[in-house]
């Protein structure tokens, strides 16, 4: 028989969703990890999540901005700047 | 002094003028900056920043290290300053997310609200458009977090920080790291819901 509080862990989704974004940086422990485990098992909202939580993973660490420049006028006023300040000293 | 300047840039090949170092590097910092801040505006002031702070420094720089990866230095630098310098605005946040946290899960049993469960978003990974898409909504969301969780979650996920560094660095406990670290996904995933549909 499952005891209370064990029953409340595994079908705490709030818990869950905590142990998922532990877990994806290494740091529950095996118990932990069988608790999760169980939890998913049953609870395909918290699947859900995890998948999305993983997709934001993805798309934090898969930046791409091959064309992004700093715009010319900016440049001008910049050099324009440095310049002055070189010329205080 | 001017002229002592002069003569110090002519008598060491790894320094250039630094009037050229927008033309040569301004481009490159930006995108670094950007890469870390996933913001335009703030990285555009940070670069800025850099460029001053180098020329504050030039005497010190002996051109152990070329002067790209020492302009990166500073920037980096810069950019730990605004993480530290959001952080400290937000510890009163903590209490204040604990309560707006309540609305994702049943107080009582934890359980998914069934107006902020997670459902289904369609996306196909595999289509670099829709990701595309999708990123653009998510850089919005990143916009909208609470300073503190911002500078959380941008050190571990764009600067690949070890968490016992940003917890020394942001003044925060271990335990408050993962909250932080939960919250904030639950939000970003909450706001990626809400705007791709």
């Amino acid at each position: 028989m499952m005891t209370g509080t064990l029953k409340k862990i595994m079908y705490n989704c709030r818990q869950a969703t905590f142990l998922i974004e532990k877990k994806m940086f290494g740091k529950i422990s095996a118990a932990e990890n069988l608790q999760l485990q169980i939890h998913l098992a049953g609870c395909s909202v918290c699947k859900t999540y995890q998948h999305q939580s993983m997709l934001v993973n993805r798309l934090i660490a898969g930046f791409e901005a091959n064309n992004l420049k700093l715009d010319d006028q900016f440049k001008i006023s910049l050099k324009e700047r440095i310049e002055s300040e070189m010329n205080k000293n | 002094m001017a002229q002592e300047k002069q003569d110090f840039i002519a008598g060491d090949k790894n320094i250039s003028d630094p009037v050229n170092w927008v033309d040569t590097y301004a481009d490159y910092l930006y995108h670094f900056a950007v890469s870390k801040l996933r913001d335009e505006e703030i990285a555009r002031d940070i670069v800025q920043d850099t460029f001053l702070a180098a020329l504050q420094q030039l005497k010190v720089f002996r051109g152990e290290s070329s002067e790209k990866t020492w302009l990166t230095a500073i920037l980096r630098n810069k950019i730990a300053d605004f993480y530290r310098k959001q952080a400290s605005k937000g510890l009163r946040e903590i209490a204040h997310s604990e309560r707006e946290q309540q609305d994702f899960f049943d107080n009582e049993n934890g359980h998914w609200n069934a107006l902020h469960a997670p459902k289904a978003f369609g996306v196909e990974t595999d289509n670099p458009l829709m990701m595309k898409e999708l990123g653009a909504i998510l850089d919005g969301c990143l916009k909208k977090l609470p300073p503190l969780w911002f500078s959380v979650f941008s050190m571990k996920h764009m600067d690949d920080s070890a968490s016992e560094k940003i917890c020394l660095e942001l003044k925060i406990t271990d335990a408050n790291f993962w909250v932080i670290m939960h919250r904030t996904k639950l939000n970003l995933r909450a706001c990626l819901q809400k705007y791709w549909n």
